[in-house]
């Protein structure tokens, strides 16, 4: 019997498909875990499980909780690792870089009369991002100086300390779309162009996704940029520009309620076959 | 069937709505959680907060 524990808050349709997923494989037995109800026990717990499946929507929850597990010995998908990493687009930017993989121009700026200083130096327009942050919120395109001025003082003023923790990104051009790939172990399985008439693509953010042709570029690029965070079971978003793909973000999380029927993938029935690969594998 | 918290309509559920579900009000549009399957309870869903996403 292989016990998995699939640790949730809300359970959403990709939790959902997961659970139906676990439920079709004989000899699995599936724990529900939500974290609002968890609570450990340092250097205390023992948890029945081979492996937690981390599908969380708090970051700093799901971050938490894994390195507890990990902690109290267990296997995780993801790792606390991939999870620091990806829930941070500056250490995610880090090792992109470390990785040599390809990536929009980036600084990172701590006040805001150096942040405006950097932004000048790239030219505009930029995009201002929180370094954690999720479905596109709270991301500012900044046109101009007057912007940048304003947004920063609203930023340092309004926001919370990690407000001023200023990650800068050149603003790529990407005529209306950019690529979303799945990753799944050493496998770019799927890939979907995610499209939208505003700047922000985000399927949460109303872009609509359609199939998205897997080119060697693209699947070696997205397995690339996976190992570089960690590995493990992650998407990346990918612009295209006239010089080849360009890596903007890798997600640890990942929603896929929207690529299934558009990709003729099954993507939550490869996600069970890697999690009980890996449950189920000495290492 | 449950009532919906907010608009009071009544909320179909299948056989196989898990505790902690996110559904929503088929009459209304409200984001409902299932907080309870036996029997069926809701609540309204928790607002999004700053570290939700992927």
């Amino acid at each position: 019997m292989t016990r998995i524990g699939l640790m949730h808050s809300l359970i959403r349709p990709e939790e959902k498909l997961l659970i139906r997923e676990f439920q079709t494989r004989e000899g699995v037995e599936l724990k529900l875990i939500d974290d609002r109800k968890l609570s450990y026990n340092l250097g205390k717990d023992k948890f029945d499980l081979d492996l937690v499946l981390e599908r969380c929507i708090n970051h700093s929850r799901a971050l938490h909780a894994l390195r507890l597990f990990e902690s109290a010995g267990l296997k995780c998908i993801n790792s606390s690792k991939v999870a620091t990493i990806c829930g941070d687009k500056i250490l995610t930017s880090i090792h992109l870089q470390e990785h040599n993989i390809p990536q929009p121009e980036v600084r990172i700026a701590f006040t805001e009369e150096s942040t405006l200083q950097a932004i000048e130096e790239m030219g505009y327009p930029v995009v201002l991002k929180p370094a954690v942050g999720s479905w596109g919120r709270l991301l500012s395109k900044v046109n101009d100086r007057d912007a940048a001025e304003s947004i920063l003082e609203h930023k340092a003023t309004l926001g919370t300390y990690h407000h001023s923790i200023f990650y800068i990104q050149k603003y790529i051009e990407k005529n209306g779309r950019d690529i979303r790939s799945f990753v799944i172990g050493d496998r770019c399985i799927a890939a979907i162009y995610r499209s939208s008439d505003h700047w922000i693509t985000n399927t949460a953010r109303g872009g609509i996704a359609q199939n998205c042709p897997l080119t060697d570029e693209l699947k070696t690029l997205s397995v690339k940029a996976a190992k570089a965070v960690g590995g493990g079971i992650v998407a990346v978003d990918l612009f295209e520009t006239k010089n080849g793909l360009l890596v903007n973000e890798v997600n640890y999380t990942m929603e896929f309620r929207n690529s299934i029927t558009t990709t003729g993938v099954n993507i939550p029935e490869l996600i069970v076959d890697y999690v009980l690969q890996v449950a189920q594998s000495g290492t | 069937m449950p009532e919906c918290p907010v608009c009071g309509g009544t909320v179909d559920l299948k056989g196989d709505t898990v505790e902690g579900e996110l559904i929503a009000c088929a009459e209304c549009g409200s984001e409902l959680e299932v907080t309870g399957v036996n029997p069926f309870t809701l609540a309204e869903a928790p607002k999004e907060e700053e570290d939700w996403g992927e």
